[in-house]
Protein backbone atom coordinates (compact mmCIF):
# COMPACT_ATOMS: atom_id res chain seq x y z
CA UNK A 1 0.00 0.00 0.00
CA UNK A 2 3.20 2.29 1.10
CA UNK A 3 4.43 1.39 -2.17
CA UNK A 4 2.01 2.17 -4.88
CA UNK A 5 1.28 5.27 -2.53
CA UNK A 6 4.57 6.73 -3.20
CA UNK A 7 4.64 5.44 -6.92
CA UNK A 8 1.81 7.40 -7.03
CA UNK A 9 3.30 10.38 -5.83
CA UNK A 10 6.16 10.29 -7.58
CA UNK A 11 3.92 10.12 -10.74
CA UNK A 12 3.93 14.24 -12.12
CA UNK A 13 0.28 14.17 -12.47
CA UNK A 14 -0.38 13.34 -8.68
CA UNK A 15 2.13 15.10 -7.52
CA UNK A 16 1.22 18.48 -9.28
CA UNK A 17 -2.20 17.52 -7.31
CA UNK A 18 -1.12 16.64 -4.01
CA UNK A 19 1.57 20.29 -4.15
CA UNK A 20 -1.05 22.31 -5.39
CA UNK A 21 -3.67 21.48 -2.73
CA UNK A 22 -0.46 21.73 0.33
CA UNK A 23 1.00 25.29 -1.09
CA UNK A 24 -1.55 27.05 0.36
CA UNK A 25 -1.19 25.64 4.05
CA UNK A 26 2.31 25.47 3.99
CA UNK A 27 2.54 29.29 3.13
CA UNK A 28 0.04 30.32 5.94
CA UNK A 29 2.09 28.26 8.48
CA UNK A 30 4.90 29.98 7.47
CA UNK A 31 3.91 33.21 7.46
CA UNK A 32 2.54 32.77 10.93
CA UNK A 33 5.85 31.21 12.47
CA UNK A 34 7.17 34.49 10.35
CA UNK A 35 5.32 36.96 12.17
CA UNK A 36 6.11 35.33 15.45
CA UNK A 37 9.53 34.69 15.26
CA UNK A 38 9.36 38.77 14.41
CA UNK A 39 7.54 39.56 17.46
CA UNK A 40 9.37 37.65 19.82
CA UNK A 41 12.88 38.36 18.12
CA UNK A 42 12.43 42.09 17.21
CA UNK A 43 10.06 43.03 20.52
CA UNK A 44 10.31 40.67 23.43
CA UNK A 45 13.99 39.07 23.27
CA UNK A 46 15.80 41.31 25.49
CA UNK A 47 18.84 43.48 24.48
CA UNK A 48 22.03 41.71 24.22
CA UNK A 49 24.37 42.51 26.86
CA UNK A 50 27.70 42.63 24.83
CA UNK A 51 26.59 43.41 21.23
CA UNK A 52 23.39 45.73 21.56
CA UNK A 53 20.57 45.22 19.68
CA UNK A 54 22.61 44.59 16.40
CA UNK A 55 22.93 40.90 17.56
CA UNK A 56 18.78 40.64 16.05
CA UNK A 57 20.72 40.27 12.56
CA UNK A 58 20.84 36.81 13.86
CA UNK A 59 16.68 35.68 13.44
CA UNK A 60 17.68 36.26 9.84
CA UNK A 61 21.37 35.59 9.68
CA UNK A 62 21.51 32.15 11.61
CA UNK A 63 18.47 30.47 9.88
CA UNK A 64 19.52 31.69 6.65
CA UNK A 65 23.06 30.13 6.58
CA UNK A 66 21.48 26.91 8.08
CA UNK A 67 19.20 26.52 5.37
CA UNK A 68 21.65 27.08 2.51
CA UNK A 69 23.51 23.98 4.06
CA UNK A 70 19.90 21.65 4.72
CA UNK A 71 18.88 22.70 1.13
CA UNK A 72 22.25 21.77 -0.40
CA UNK A 73 21.79 18.48 1.44
CA UNK A 74 17.95 18.15 -0.05
CA UNK A 75 19.60 19.12 -3.48
CA UNK A 76 22.36 16.38 -3.75
CA UNK A 77 20.36 13.94 -1.77
CA UNK A 78 17.70 14.00 -4.34
CA UNK A 79 19.59 14.67 -7.37
CA UNK A 80 21.50 11.35 -6.12
CA UNK A 81 18.15 9.25 -6.13
CA UNK A 82 17.26 10.95 -9.61
CA UNK A 83 20.68 9.92 -10.30
CA UNK A 84 20.32 5.89 -9.06
CA UNK A 85 16.66 5.31 -9.16
CA UNK A 86 16.26 7.89 -12.57
CA UNK A 87 13.19 9.03 -10.58
CA UNK A 88 12.11 11.92 -12.16
CA UNK A 89 10.32 14.12 -9.65
CA UNK A 90 13.91 13.19 -7.66
CA UNK A 91 15.27 15.45 -10.84
CA UNK A 92 12.70 18.17 -10.25
CA UNK A 93 13.25 18.63 -6.66
CA UNK A 94 17.29 18.96 -7.23
CA UNK A 95 16.73 21.37 -9.63
CA UNK A 96 14.00 23.76 -8.13
CA UNK A 97 16.45 23.65 -5.49
CA UNK A 98 19.01 25.22 -6.43
CA UNK A 99 17.86 28.91 -6.75
CA UNK A 100 16.28 28.80 -3.11
CA UNK A 101 19.33 27.34 -1.83
CA UNK A 102 21.42 29.95 -3.58
CA UNK A 103 19.37 33.20 -2.38
CA UNK A 104 19.48 31.60 1.42
CA UNK A 105 23.33 31.47 0.62
CA UNK A 106 23.59 34.68 -0.16
CA UNK A 107 21.23 36.40 2.40
CA UNK A 108 23.41 34.67 4.81
CA UNK A 109 26.84 36.52 3.69
CA UNK A 110 25.36 39.35 3.32
CA UNK A 111 23.64 39.69 6.70
CA UNK A 112 26.86 37.96 7.72
CA UNK A 113 28.64 40.74 6.32
CA UNK A 114 26.62 43.75 7.72
CA UNK A 115 26.63 42.15 11.05
CA UNK A 116 30.41 41.91 10.55
CA UNK A 117 30.89 45.45 10.48
CA UNK A 118 29.93 46.81 13.48
CA UNK A 119 30.86 44.25 15.63
CA UNK A 120 34.07 43.04 13.94
CA UNK A 121 34.75 46.65 12.29
CA UNK A 122 34.91 45.00 8.83
CA UNK A 123 32.74 43.90 6.07
CA UNK A 124 34.45 41.10 5.11
CA UNK A 125 37.51 38.92 6.05
CA UNK A 126 38.84 36.14 3.95
CA UNK A 127 38.96 33.25 7.10
CA UNK A 128 37.58 29.48 6.70
CA UNK A 129 34.01 30.16 7.45
CA UNK A 130 32.59 32.90 5.06
CA UNK A 131 34.60 31.40 2.18
CA UNK A 132 33.64 28.47 2.40
CA UNK A 133 30.02 29.33 2.59
CA UNK A 134 30.99 31.83 -0.31
CA UNK A 135 32.15 28.75 -2.26
CA UNK A 136 28.66 27.01 -1.42
CA UNK A 137 27.31 29.83 -2.92
CA UNK A 138 29.51 29.37 -6.41
CA UNK A 139 28.43 25.76 -6.05
CA UNK A 140 24.79 26.63 -6.19
CA UNK A 141 25.98 29.04 -9.05
CA UNK A 142 27.65 26.43 -10.84
CA UNK A 143 24.62 23.74 -10.52
CA UNK A 144 22.05 26.56 -12.07
CA UNK A 145 24.39 27.65 -14.55
CA UNK A 146 25.34 23.75 -15.83
CA UNK A 147 21.02 22.87 -15.71
CA UNK A 148 20.82 25.83 -17.97
CA UNK A 149 23.53 24.93 -20.51
CA UNK A 150 22.49 21.33 -21.42
CA UNK A 151 19.27 21.07 -23.75
CA UNK A 152 18.31 17.64 -23.01
CA UNK A 153 16.42 17.92 -19.47
CA UNK A 154 17.32 14.78 -18.20
CA UNK A 155 20.97 14.44 -19.20
CA UNK A 156 21.43 18.16 -17.48
CA UNK A 157 19.51 16.51 -14.43
CA UNK A 158 22.46 14.18 -14.13
CA UNK A 159 25.48 16.20 -14.58
CA UNK A 160 23.40 18.80 -12.09
CA UNK A 161 23.70 15.64 -9.74
CA UNK A 162 26.77 14.66 -9.89
CA UNK A 163 28.36 18.30 -9.71
CA UNK A 164 26.17 18.30 -6.43
CA UNK A 165 27.37 15.45 -4.93
CA UNK A 166 30.69 16.47 -5.37
CA UNK A 167 30.41 19.87 -3.98
CA UNK A 168 28.68 18.12 -1.06
CA UNK A 169 32.53 17.86 0.80
CA UNK A 170 32.39 21.61 1.01
CA UNK A 171 29.43 20.70 4.04
CA UNK A 172 31.55 19.26 6.85
CA UNK A 173 34.00 22.12 6.01
CA UNK A 174 31.64 25.01 6.31
CA UNK A 175 30.03 23.71 9.60
CA UNK A 176 33.37 22.74 11.30
CA UNK A 177 35.23 25.40 9.98
CA UNK A 178 35.17 27.64 13.09
CA UNK A 179 36.40 24.38 14.96
CA UNK A 180 38.70 23.94 12.70
CA UNK A 181 40.41 27.48 12.08
CA UNK A 182 41.09 30.19 14.03
CA UNK A 183 38.07 32.88 12.94
CA UNK A 184 36.75 35.92 13.90
CA UNK A 185 33.53 34.12 13.18
CA UNK A 186 31.67 33.28 16.71
CA UNK A 187 31.47 28.92 17.45
CA UNK A 188 28.30 27.21 17.47
CA UNK A 189 25.79 28.14 20.49
CA UNK A 190 22.79 26.30 19.45
CA UNK A 191 23.96 23.14 17.28
CA UNK A 192 26.52 21.59 20.24
CA UNK A 193 26.21 18.68 22.44
CA UNK A 194 25.69 20.20 26.03
CA UNK A 195 23.26 23.16 26.86
CA UNK A 196 22.78 25.47 24.23
CA UNK A 197 24.81 28.45 25.46
CA UNK A 198 21.95 31.16 24.17
CA UNK A 199 19.39 32.42 26.61
CA UNK A 200 15.96 30.64 26.34
CA UNK A 201 14.37 34.20 25.28
CA UNK A 202 16.39 34.17 22.40
CA UNK A 203 16.41 30.66 21.55
CA UNK A 204 12.51 31.09 20.90
CA UNK A 205 12.40 33.25 18.44
CA UNK A 206 15.14 31.76 16.77
CA UNK A 207 13.79 28.64 16.59
CA UNK A 208 10.94 29.74 15.44
CA UNK A 209 12.35 31.70 12.63
CA UNK A 210 14.13 28.64 11.29
CA UNK A 211 10.96 26.76 11.38
CA UNK A 212 9.27 29.20 9.21
CA UNK A 213 12.05 29.54 6.84
CA UNK A 214 11.75 25.74 6.81
CA UNK A 215 7.84 25.82 6.07
CA UNK A 216 8.88 28.65 3.67
CA UNK A 217 11.24 26.65 1.62
CA UNK A 218 8.96 23.56 1.55
CA UNK A 219 6.50 25.80 -0.33
CA UNK A 220 8.74 27.42 -2.67
CA UNK A 221 10.56 24.64 -3.81
CA UNK A 222 6.54 22.79 -4.45
CA UNK A 223 5.91 26.29 -6.43
CA UNK A 224 9.23 25.94 -9.05
CA UNK A 225 9.05 22.11 -8.96
CA UNK A 226 4.96 22.59 -10.31
CA UNK A 227 6.16 24.83 -13.52
CA UNK A 228 8.97 22.52 -13.80
CA UNK A 229 7.01 19.40 -14.36
CA UNK A 230 4.82 21.07 -16.48
CA UNK A 231 7.22 22.12 -18.59
CA UNK A 232 8.61 18.28 -18.81
CA UNK A 233 5.34 17.29 -20.04
CA UNK A 234 3.82 19.48 -21.37
CA UNK A 235 2.77 16.88 -24.09
CA UNK A 236 1.33 14.63 -21.67
CA UNK A 237 -2.62 14.46 -21.99
CA UNK A 238 -3.27 16.17 -18.38
CA UNK A 239 -1.79 19.02 -18.59
CA UNK A 240 -3.33 19.76 -21.80
CA UNK A 241 -6.44 19.55 -20.72
CA UNK A 242 -5.27 21.89 -17.28
CA UNK A 243 -4.25 24.71 -20.35
CA UNK A 244 -7.78 24.36 -21.86
CA UNK A 245 -10.15 24.02 -18.87
CA UNK A 246 -7.79 27.48 -17.80
CA UNK B 1 9.35 51.16 25.40
CA UNK B 2 7.89 53.29 22.51
CA UNK B 3 8.34 52.87 18.63
CA UNK B 4 10.22 55.39 17.67
CA UNK B 5 12.89 53.93 20.26
CA UNK B 6 12.34 50.37 18.63
CA UNK B 7 13.29 52.25 15.18
CA UNK B 8 16.30 52.95 16.88
CA UNK B 9 17.17 49.94 17.57
CA UNK B 10 19.96 51.16 20.44
CA UNK B 11 21.93 52.87 17.21
CA UNK B 12 22.21 49.93 14.77
CA UNK B 13 19.07 50.65 12.84
CA UNK B 14 20.71 51.14 9.84
CA UNK B 15 22.34 47.31 10.18
CA UNK B 16 19.41 45.75 11.43
CA UNK B 17 16.84 47.04 9.23
CA UNK B 18 19.06 46.75 5.99
CA UNK B 19 19.29 43.05 7.14
CA UNK B 20 15.37 42.79 7.57
CA UNK B 21 14.99 44.25 4.51
CA UNK B 22 17.09 42.28 2.25
CA UNK B 23 15.40 39.29 3.87
CA UNK B 24 12.32 40.13 2.97
CA UNK B 25 12.70 41.04 -0.62
CA UNK B 26 14.53 38.03 -1.19
CA UNK B 27 11.82 36.38 0.45
CA UNK B 28 9.05 38.11 -1.76
CA UNK B 29 11.42 37.19 -5.21
CA UNK B 30 11.23 33.71 -4.47
CA UNK B 31 7.40 33.87 -4.37
CA UNK B 32 6.89 36.10 -7.29
CA UNK B 33 9.94 34.16 -9.78
CA UNK B 34 7.86 30.77 -10.03
CA UNK B 35 4.48 32.71 -10.47
CA UNK B 36 5.75 34.47 -13.38
CA UNK B 37 7.34 31.41 -14.82
CA UNK B 38 4.49 29.93 -14.40
CA UNK B 39 2.34 31.89 -16.17
CA UNK B 40 4.83 31.71 -18.81
CA UNK B 41 4.98 28.22 -19.21
CA UNK B 42 0.88 27.97 -19.19
CA UNK B 43 0.91 30.67 -22.18
CA UNK B 44 3.97 28.48 -24.10
CA UNK B 45 1.77 25.46 -23.92
CA UNK B 46 -1.80 27.08 -24.62
CA UNK B 47 0.03 28.17 -27.95
CA UNK B 48 1.87 25.21 -29.21
CA UNK B 49 -1.58 23.48 -28.69
CA UNK B 50 -3.52 26.26 -30.81
CA UNK B 51 -1.05 25.70 -33.76
CA UNK B 52 -0.86 22.32 -33.44
CA UNK B 53 -4.56 22.37 -33.82
CA UNK B 54 -4.65 24.88 -36.88
CA UNK B 55 -2.15 22.75 -39.01
CA UNK B 56 -4.69 19.34 -38.35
Amino acid sequence: MFNNFFHKLASPKYFYRISGALIPWLAGASLLLFLAGLYYGLVEAPTDYQQGDSYRIMFIHVPAAWMSLFIYMVMAGAGAIGLVWRIKLAEVIAISSAPIGASFTFLALVTGSIWGKPMWGTWWVWDARLTSELILLFLYLGVIALHGAIEDRRTAARAVAILALVGVINIPIIHYSVEWWNTLHQGPTVTKFDKPSIHISMLIPLLLMALAFKLYYAFVVLMRARVEVLERERSAGWVRELVETK
Amino acid sequence: MNLSEFLHMGGYAFYVWTSYAIALLILLVNIVMPLRQRRKVLTDIARAARRARRET
